[in-house]
């Protein structure tokens, strides 16, 4: 199952990455990196490194694509390209047969996978909370206090580039 | 609390105290600004030289007492202690020539200091590093700060195109080194540079060709920070649009550190796959050393001439880690050391010459600076010459013991290939020269207010530093001999 797993969303994955980089729209990017975000949140999970994984979602798929998002907004992106023509039957069945494939993939996986019982993904143990916190506040002491200092200067470089005027 | 965990001890902090300075009195300016009222603002540089020295000091007591510290993230030995003085001294010098410099474009303020200060904690840690990972932070420390300082003077065009080069460059070529650093990772599972080296020397597990390709991929990241061929094209654009004292330190310290941490994992890490990165870093070298002298000859701008000069400098230190020996390093070592005084007392001069606005920045506008103001001319003579690697300065013994070193590794095509392009060299600096001596005085130097006290003391410190160094070489190189010995 892993492998199999790892194959889908790694692909996703490259497939969103490259779409990312291809678009014109600087929001069909944004909304293409949120693909490749949580993606890379499930590669993650299957490495079991659960407590990664989510927060990925919330930090990366969530709080930094909004902030992306509304700098494009702000910085008014431009015109959206004219959509495509589709055709009224899609936009009749679309979501229908979405929930219709996904309701029978489901079935497949539960069907050829009957006796796990509870998730457990991969081989892997030891991205829990606790340990991630374990090995941050020991081995990784160092390098995560340091960041501190990266971060107090992203902050201050974006006082500096953007203030009104010098004085 | 699980039974096994141990705090840090006092000996490892103290292993940290000079970063730790650092960072306490970058923050202390900030704090400091915020209380001060618009006419008391000067004295922020104060602040910062006074804990630059704390620094230097602490540094030397780090010293005393080598060991890694924190879970092995940090090494202080004698050769990461020998560049965090370097890279102090290229702060505390950068920090003198700029409040004049500040004050004429109209941008004094304490959020500068702050910069420069981070940007050495980043560097300190370049120095120590022994984890990739350390090195990774580090390196985006040491970066990131120097990009804003790039751009510091907002409403210059030149300052932003600057900053915004070498932000995007910059960020690339980390890409790759962090792209290089999962591969290790992924191939050696560890990303400490001595078990990453036990891991090379002693499994045959891992392929030689991927390892040699994430190698290859960490050599784009450095190579770039060095400025090194083929990653050197942002230098000039970089160097010209930046604030004069920016370039100083920029030219310095950043690249000295790059230097260090570059030398040791290379020397460290990856000395058990040396024979395939060998040959890039020679090719490296010779490309570095004839892009940087022969591109140099056309230039008419006094800081895109030491721009290139600079990439040129860095093709001979590649040189010096070509020869892979302890008395490569060493002589690395040594040559940095040379190369930081001569390049930041060349570009504190600059930042006096160029007047408000940097108008006179080209070679012709210093036409005959020795009547004007002799003493100028003669320091930055004497720097010049000291570029050249003329006998009796600094620059002379570092190319001297660099080629040594490459003699004795057999690299004999390098060697010659090296000292005809110091040659070349000579050309372009000794051009400045003659202008500063031969030619009438132009209206640029009629105008020439006498330099500011900071510069007159950052220039004379380094002068001196550069003929020491060039009457008494054993005085470092013994201390460069001595901590060379990384890896081993």
């Amino acid at each position: 199952m892993d492998p199999i797993l790892f194959a889908i969303f790694a692909g996703i994955a490259v497939v969103c990455g490259i779409v990312m980089v291809t678009q014109r729209h600087p929001i069909a990017s944004a909304l293409s990196l949120i693909g490749v975000m949580g993606s890379l949140a499930v590669l993650y999970l299957l490495l079991g490194a659960e407590f990664i994984a989510a927060a990925q979602v919330i930090v990366y798929a969530g709080a930094i694509m909004v902030l992306f998002l509304f700098v494009i907004m702000l910085l008014n992106a431009g015109a959206e390209p004219k959509p495509l023509r589709s055709s009224y039957l899609a936009g009749f069945l679309g979501v229908p047969m979405v929930l219709a494939l996904m309701g029978l993939l489901g079935y497949l996986v539960k069907r050829s996978f009957p006796l796990d019982v509870t998730v457990r993904f991969g081989d892997f143990t030891g991205g829990s909370a606790k340990a991630v916190g374990d090995a941050l506040f020991r081995k990784y002491l160092l390098p995560f206090e340091v960041t501190s200092v990266l971060v107090l200067i992203a902050i201050l470089g974006a006082v500096v580039l953007a203030r009104k005027e010098m004085d | 609390m699980p039974a096994n965990f141990a705090f840090p001890t006092e000996a490892e902090y103290i292993r940290f105290l000079p970063e730790t300075i650092l960072i306490l009195m970058g923050t202390l300016i900030m704090v400091l600004e915020g209380f001060a009222g618009d006419g008391h603002r000067k004295g922020t540089h104060k602040v910062a030289l006074f804990g630059l020295f704390l620094a230097m000091a602490a540094a030397c007591y780090a010293g005393s007492n080598p060991g890694p510290a924190f879970s092995d993230f940090l090494l202080v030995d004698g050769f990461g202690t020998f560049f965090r003085m370097l890279v102090l001294t290229v702060g505390i010098l950068a920090v003198l020539c700029s409040p004049s410099y500040l004050s004429r474009e109209r941008a004094d303020s304490g959020e500068y200091y702050a910069l420069i200060l981070y940007s050495l904690v980043g560097q300190c840690i370049l120095a120590t590093a022994n984890e990739l990972i350390m090195v990774f932070i580090g390196l985006e420390i040491s970066s990131i700060a120097t990009y804003v300082l790039a751009g510091y003077l907002r409403d210059d065009k030149r300052n932003n195109e600057s900053a915004i080069k070498y932000f995007l460059l910059g960020s690339f070529a980390t890409a790759f080194l962090l792209y290089g650093v999962a591969w290790i990772y992924g191939l050696t599972g560890s990303t400490n540079l001595a078990v990453i080296r036990q891991y090379l020397q002693t499994s045959a597990t891992a392929d030689p060709a991927l390892v040699g390709l994430a190698a290859g991929l960490m050599f784009v990241g450095f190579a770039f920070k060095v400025s090194a061929a083929p990653f050197q094209a942002w230098t000039p654009d970089v160097y010209q649009g930046a604030p004069a004292p920016v370039t100083a330190f920029m030219s310095a310290g950043p690249k000295a550190a790059a230097f260090a941490v570059f030398i040791r994992v290379y020397i460290t890490a990856f000395d058990g796959i040396a024979e395939t990165w060998l040959p890039v870093v020679w090719v490296s070298a010779l490309a570095t050393m004839v892009i940087g002298n022969f591109a140099a000859l056309t230039q008419t701008n006094i800081k895109r001439v030491l721009a290139y000069s600079s990439i040129a400098h860095a093709g001979y230190v590649l040189v010096a880690v070509a020869a892979h020996s302890q008395i490569g390093t060493a002589a690395a070592m040594f040559y940095l050391a040379s190369y930081v005084f001569m390049n930041i007392g060349a570009f504190a001069l600059i930042s006096h010459l160029s007047r408000q606005g940097e108008r006179y920045v080209q070679v012709n506008d210093l036409a005959g600076l020795s009547q004007r103001q002799p003493v100028t001319a003669a320091l930055f003579a004497i720097f010049l010459l000291s570029l050249i690697g003329v006998p009796l300065t600094g620059g002379f013994f570092g190319k001297f013991y660099i080629f040594k070193a490459a003699l004795d590794s057999q690299l004999y095509w390098l060697t010659v290939l090296g000292l005809l392009n110091s040659a070349v060299a000579a050309y372009y600096y000794l051009r400045i020269i003659v202008v500063m001596y031969f030619h009438e005085p132009g209206h640029a130097t009629e105008s020439l207010e006498e330099p500011a006290a900071g510069i007159r003391v950052a220039s004379l410190v380094a002068a001196l530093a550069v003929v020491v160094l060039g009457v008494a070489p054993s005085l470092l190189l013994n201390v460069a001999s001595r901590s060379s010995a990384i890896g081993r």
